[in-house]
C-alpha cells in the first residue's frame, strides 16, 4: 500500500464517493446491515447471512451489501438501510432472515418498498 | 391604475410557452372580454415559476389557486366557473402527487428530525472497517489541513474559539487544556483517548468507536500536532471487543496508508497510536487513575496538581480527551469555530450525544443541539414513555449524576443549567424512569455501584459510600429510622468534601437529588413502611380495589403464585398468604385497580380474609 499524500487523499475521496452514493460505479442498489453491538446482539448476523444467501441464489451482481455501525435506534435492531439508485434510502427495523429475504425480493429486485417492515424514508441531517 | 379583483399570473417561462402558455394567455384575455370582466380581472405573464413539468401553469390571486397543464379548451369553463361564479375548477387544479408509499419520511419523525449529526455524522453510513469509505466522507481532510496549513497555535485557537467542552462529563474547555499542554516543554508528550465508558446505561463512546473508528484517530492526530505529542494511547475497556477490533483495524489501515506512524502525509509529523485494554474498573475513567493503569500500575487516582498537562503519563505532559470530544475535532477544523458555535448556547456550544434508554419508546443513540429542553428529548425524540405509563424521573450522568423530576423537564440541556438541578450532563447517559420506579431503590442501585467501584484510597469514599448504602438498604427493607435522611445528607456532604477524585466527589449525587426531589418517598418508606411503587417487598401490600376492578382476569393469569382468585366480571381478590409481592399484577392491570398499601395493611387484610375451605 502506498503512503498517502494530501493529493492521494482527495483521489481516494473521489474514487470511493461513487460507491457511497451509488451514482457511478455500476451498482444499482446498496443494502447496509447495521452491525453495531446492539444489532449483532439482536440477530444482525443471521440477517446478513440470509441476505448473502439470497444474493448468491439469485446471482445478483449489481447490488452492494455492506455493514456499518449502530443506526441509532437500538431498540429496533436488527436494522438495515436499502438504497436504490436515485431514490431516498429506506430504513427497515426488527428484521429477521425471512423479512430481509422478502425485502430483497420485493424492494431491491421488485422496486416496491415493503411497507410493513419499513421504519422511515430519507437521510439524517448532518452538519 | 385600475384595481382588479383578481390577477391571473400565467407563467411565461420557456417551458410553459413551449407547452402553449401564450395561447392560454390569449384565450384567457378573449374569454374575459367576452364575459365583460376585463375591468375586474387582470392577466399577467410572469417569469418561470419553476414548476415546468406541470406547465402551462397559472396562479389566481388573491385566492392562490394553482392550475396546471392547462389547455385552450379548458379556458371558457375556467373563466365561467372560477372568475364569474367564484368556484375554482378542481379538476384543473394542481394535485399533490399521490404518496408513493405509506412509510413516513424522516422530517416527519421527531426521532430523526430533531437530531443533528456531527460527532455521529458517519453512523450507519460507512463501513467502519474500510478506511476508504471514511476518506470518501471527508475523512482525514481535517488532519491534512491541520498538518499542512495550520500551526499548533492556530489549531488551538480554533478549538478554543469553538467553545468545545470535554464530552467525558466534566465539561472543561478542550482548547484550553490543549493550550496548557502545548506551553510545556518536554522531550516527550502523550495524547490519550478515554474510551473507558463505564456509566450504567451509557454507550455513546462504544458506538462511535464501533461505527466510525477513524474519526477518533483523526481527532487524536490533530490534537497531537497541537500539543506536540508523538505517541498516543486509546484506553478502551476490554468489555468492548467489537470496538477494540475495529479500532485496531483502523490503526493498521491508517499505518499502511501513512496516516499514522512516521512522516504522516509526507509532512514530517510523527504519531504512533496504540490501544490499551482496561479491565473495566470504573475509577479508571478518572484521568489520573487511567494514566496509572496505562503505566501498568493499579488504577488509583493521585492528587492534582500537578495536572496531567504538566505531569501525566510516565510523568510526561499528557492530554486526555474523551472519544466524543475527539469525534468533534475534525469537523471543527474543516468548518471552523463559527460553524461549530452555530448550534448550542453561548457557554455550551455544539451538539451532544446521548444514550437514551430506560422507559422510553425509542431507545437509542441520539445527537442533539445543546440547549434543547429535556422534555423534547424524552417525549419527541424518545417518543414518550412505554406502554403509556407516567414519567417519573430522568437520570443524567450515571453514578455521578442525579435524577431530574417532571417539573424540571423544561430545563435546557447545557452544562450550566443541568448542574443547577443537582445532576450533571456527564458523558451522556440518559435513563428515563416511569412511575414503576422507587426512587429510594434507584439511589440504592447507584450507590451499590459506586461503593463497589470505589478504589479504596480515600476512607470517606471507601467507607462513606458503604455506610450510606447500608442506610439505604435499611430504609428499603423497613428498618429506616427518623433522622436517616438528614444523616444521609450530612454524610454525603462529608464524602463530597473529602474525597480525592471525581468518583467520591460525585458518588452521593444520586442520593442527594432523590432526597431533594422525592423526599416524600423517603418519608413514606421510613414513617409509613410503605413503598408506593411496590418495589421494596418488605414495605408493601398489594390489594385489589373492588370498586374499580372490572374482573378481566389479567392479574389472575399473570400471578405466578396462584394468589389471585375471582369470577369473570366480578372483583378479584389477592390471597395475602400466598402473595409473593412480585408486583406482576400491579404492572399488568390496565385499570389501576391493583393498589399498594403499607406493609402493615397485610395483617388487617389477613383478618378480613375469608377462610377458604
Amino acid at each position: 500500500m502506498p503512503r498517502l499524500t494530501v493529493d492521494d487523499l482527495k483521489k481516494i475521496k473521489e474514487q470511493y464517493k461513487s460507491t457511497l452514493t451509488l451514482r457511478e460505479g455500476g451498482y444499482r442498489a446498496k443494502i447496509t446491515v447495521h452491525m453495531g453491538t446492539c444489532g449483532i446482539a439482536a440477530g444482525a448476523r443471521d440477517v446478513m447471512d440470509a441476505l448473502l444467501d439470497e444474493m448468491a441464489a439469485s446471482d445478483t451482481k449489481d447490488v452492494i451489501v455492506t455493514t456499518s455501525g449502530c443506526a441509532g435506534l437500538c431498540s429496533r435492531e436488527p436494522m438495515a438501510t436499502v438504497e436504490i439508485i436515485n431514490e431516498a434510502p429506506v430504513k427497515y427495523c426488527y428484521l429477521d432472515p425471512e423479512k430481509i429475504k422478502k425485502i430483497f425480493k420485493e424492494h431491491v429486485q421488485g422496486g416496491k418498498v415493503v411497507e410493513e417492515y419499513a421504519l422511515v424514508v430519507g437521510s439524517e441531517t448532518s452538519y | 391604475m385600475e384595481k382588479y379583483r383578481a390577477n391571473l399570473m400565467v407563467c411565461g417561462g420557456t417551458g410553459c410557452i413551449a407547452g402553449g402558455g401564450l395561447k392560454i394567455k390569449d384565450a384567457l384575455v378573449e374569454e374575459i372580454k367576452k364575459r365583460g370582466l376585463e375591468n375586474e380581472v387582470n392577466v399577467v405573464l410572469t417569469g418561470c415559476n419553476g414548476f415546468c413539468a406541470e406547465g402551462p401553469i397559472m396562479t389566481v390571486y388573491p385566492d392562490g389557486v394553482f392550475y396546471e397543464k392547462l389547455k385552450v379548451e379548458d379556458i371558457p369553463l375556467l373563466v365561467e366557473e372560477h372568475l364569474l361564479k367564484g368556484r375554482p375548477v378542481e379538476k384543473l387544479m394542481y394535485k399533490e402527487p399521490e404518496k408513493k408509499h405509506a412509510v413516513p419520511v424522516m422530517k416527519d419523525i421527531p426521532f430523526f428530525s430533531l437530531q443533528v449529526l456531527r460527532a455521529l455524522r458517519n453512523k450507519g453510513m460507512i463501513d467502519p472497517e474500510k478506511i476508504e469509505e471514511y476518506i470518501a466522507r471527508d475523512g482525514y481532510q481535517a488532519a491534512a489541513k491541520a498538518l499542512t496549513e495550520m500551526t499548533p497555535e492556530e489549531i488551538i485557537s480554533t478549538v478554543k474559539a469553538s467553545g468545545l467542552r470535554g464530552r467525558g462529563g466534566a465539561g472543561f474547555l478542550t482548547g484550553l487544556k490543549w493550550e496548557f499542554c502545548s506551553k510545556v516543554t518536554a522531550d516527550q508528550k502523550y495524547i490519550l483517548c478515554n474510551g473507558d465508558e463505564g456509566d450504567p446505561g451509557a454507550f455513546m463512546d462504544r458506538s462511535i468507536m464501533e461505527a466510525d473508528p477513524h474519526v477518533v484517530l483523526e481527532g487524536m492526530i490533530i490534537a497531537a500536532k497541537a500539543i506536540g505529542a508523538s505517541k498516543g494511547y486509546i484506553y478502551v475497556r476490554a468489555e468492548y471487543p467489537l470496538a477494540v477490533r475495529r479500532l485496531q483495524l483502523a490503526i493498521d489501515q491508517a499505518k499502511e496508508y501513512g496516516l499514522l506512524g512516521e512522516d504522516i502525509l509526507g509532512t514530517g509529523f510523527n504519531l504512533d497510536i496504540e490501544i490499551y485494554q482496561g479491565a473495566g474498573a470504573f475509577v479508571c475513567g478518572e484521568e489520573t487513575a487511567l494514566m496509572r493503569s496505562l503505566e501498568g500500575k493499579r488504577g488509583m487516582p493521585i492528587p492534582r496538581p500537578p495536572f496531567p498537562v504538566h505531569k501525566g503519563l510516565w510523568a510526561k505532559p499528557s492530554v486526555l480527551n474523551n472519544v466524543e470530544t475527539f469525534a468533534n475535532i475534525p469537523p471543527i477544523i474543516l468548518h471552523g469555530a463559527d460553524w461549530y458555535r452555530s448550534l448550542g448556547t453561548e457557554k455550551s456550544t455544539g451538539t451532544k450525544v446521548f444514550a437514551l434508554t430506560g422507559a422510553v419508546n425509542n431507545i437509542g443513540l441520539i445527537e442533539v443541539p445543546m440547549g434543547i429542553p429535556l422534555r423534547k428529548i424524552i417525549f419527541d425524540i424518545g417518543g414518550g414513555i412505554k406502554k403509556g405509563r407516567k414519567f417519573k424521573a430522568v437520570q443524567l450522568g450515571g453514578p455521578s449524576g442525579g435524577c431530574i423530576p417532571e417539573e424540571l423537564l423544561d430545563t435546557p440541556v447545557t452544562y450550566e443549567d443541568i448542574v443547577k438541578t443537582g445532576a450533571i450532563v456527564g458523558s451522556g447517559g440518559m435513563v428515563v424512569m416511569d412511575d414503576l420506579n422507587c426512587m429510594v431503590s434507584v439511589a440504592k442501585f447507584f450507590l451499590e455501584f459506586t461503593a463497589d467501584e470505589s478504589c479504596g484510597k480515600c476512607p470517606p469514599c471507601r467507607i462513606g459510600t458503604r455506610v450510606m448504602l447500608d442506610m439505604l438498604t435499611d430504609i428499603t427493607e423497613g428498618r429506616g429510622k427518623p433522622g436517616d435522611v438528614e444523616l444521609l445528607q450530612d454524610l454525603a456532604q462529608d464524602i463530597i468534601n473529602t474525597s480525592l477524585c471525581g468518583l467520591g466527589q460525585t458518588a452521593p449525587n444520586p442520593v442527594l437529588t432523590t432526597i431533594k426531589y422525592f423526599a416524600d418517598e423517603y418519608e413514606s418508606h421510613i414513617k409509613d413502611g410503605w413503598c408506593k411503587a411496590g418495589v421494596c417487598r418488605d414495605l408493601v401490600t398489594f390489594y385489589i380495589d373492588a370498586e374499580t376492578c372490572k374482573g378481566c382476569g389479567a392479574c389472575m393469569r399473570v400471578c405466578p403464585a396462584g394468589a389471585i382468585t375471582g369470577e369473570k366480571k366480578k372483583p378479584h381478590h389477592i390471597n395475602q398468604e400466598l402473595c409473593i409481592k412480585c408486583r406482576s399484577c400491579f404492572e399488568r392491570c390496565k385499570f389501576d385497580s391493583v393498589k399498594t398499601g403499607p406493609a402493615s395493611m397485610r395483617e388487617e387484610l389477613l383478618k378480613k380474609q375469608p377462610v377458604e375451605a
